[in-house]
């Protein structure tokens, strides 16, 4: 039996420590990299589905899709009084409502006593707010926590979604969103 | 001592305090946690809800998890499964409210062909490779 002659070793050898390189980067480059564990709303560019929530205060009127077919761009502010970082954006939403922003609000699984007690603590800038028990709107839109704002244009079609609350740095990127949303 | 007393006292009291979690008071929907009356709504239900991704508490089911959301979300599945919806009626709205992500069942998209075709061109391509090399056997062999 007579050996083959000798091949000469190409690239091939090379080739199982190179998946294994591959593999090994991917590895650690899935330990290293911050998770983005927010879902995006699918929901962008359609139309709001059909809602209509009762009041969660008693001073501000109940909220449903009609409210959002006035012409103007609102922001639609999905928050609750037992969620930290929405008290974080209160500064933000009340210098949008300074500034002529109708902030409409969606109050999620929330006691009307413990809402009217986060507003008084931490000012109102909303013009009306819709007490959402059931988390039905908050599903309905594709929101999956809380804070969540949706910029919404004057015909009712959801226009941008913002994830976590508003800090000082998004307000630039919050007015212009709702300057497009106007065209 | 009185201050070991103080420290004790406090460390009991800290046994019983609430937590400061930031969670809701409500209580959950009405049915989060009922099954619905008919068993056989109930069934589907149920297989639907194990195929869906709770959006709090991303690696758990809606079906397993005690986050508010995946309790509403559960309520939502059960009440229209009982008004008669079709549960993949319902994978579909959530879909196309979330994404994929939402479901745990793989769609059928132009995305999923490359991993179904996977295994296909693998086989194909150990064929071509295996068929090279007993040729070449055969060859050697006869060359004795």
């Amino acid at each position: 039996m007579s050996e083959p002659a000798p091949k000469r070793p190409g690239l091939a050898i090379w080739l199982p420590l190179i998946l294994f390189g591959a593999f090994f980067a991917l590895v650690i480059w899935g330990l290293v990299r911050p998770a983005d564990r927010e879902v995006a709303s699918a929901f962008i560019g359609k139309p709001l589905p059909s809602f209509a929530l009762e009041a969660a205060v008693e001073d501000r009127p109940g909220l449903a899709t009609a409210d959002f077919k006035a012409g103007k761009p609102k922001l639609l502010n999905v928050f609750a009084s037992w969620c930290v970082p929405c008290a974080i954006e209160s500064p933000q939403l009340a210098a949008l409502a300074k500034q002529g922003v109708e902030i409409d609000g969606v109050a999620i699984r929330d006691r009307r006593e413990d809402v009217a007690r986060f507003l008084a603590t931490n000012g109102n800038p909303f013009a009306r707010i819709g007490k959402d028990d059931l988390s039905q709107v908050q599903l309905a839109i594709g929101s999956s926590g809380v804070p969540e704002t949706f910029v919404i244009d004057g015909k009712g079609v959801i226009r941008y979604q913002h994830i976590g609350e508003i800090r000082e740095e998004d307000m630039s990127l919050i007015l212009e969103k709702l300057k497009e949303a106007e065209s | 001592m009185s201050l070991l007393i103080k420290r004790i006292a406090l460390a009991v009291l800290v046994l019983f305090a609430a937590p400061l979690a930031a969670q809701d008071l409500l209580p959950p929907a009405p049915y989060a946690y009922k099954q619905l009356e008919d068993p056989a709504q109930e069934a589907k239900a149920q297989a639907l809800m194990e195929t869906l991704r709770c959006l709090k508490c991303q690696s758990q089911a809606i079906s397993d998890s005690d986050a508010p959301m995946a309790g509403d979300m559960r309520h939502q599945v059960r009440t229209r499964i009982k008004a008669g919806e079709d549960p993949e009626a319902i994978r579909t709205w959530l879909i196309e409210r979330y994404g994929d992500y939402v479901s745990y069942a793989p769609q059928n998209k132009p995305i999923m062909w490359p991993l179904f075709a996977a295994p296909l061109v693998i086989l194909l391509l150990a064929g071509i490779l295996l068929r090279g090399r007993f040729r070449k056997a055969a060859k050697s062999e006869k060359a004795e």
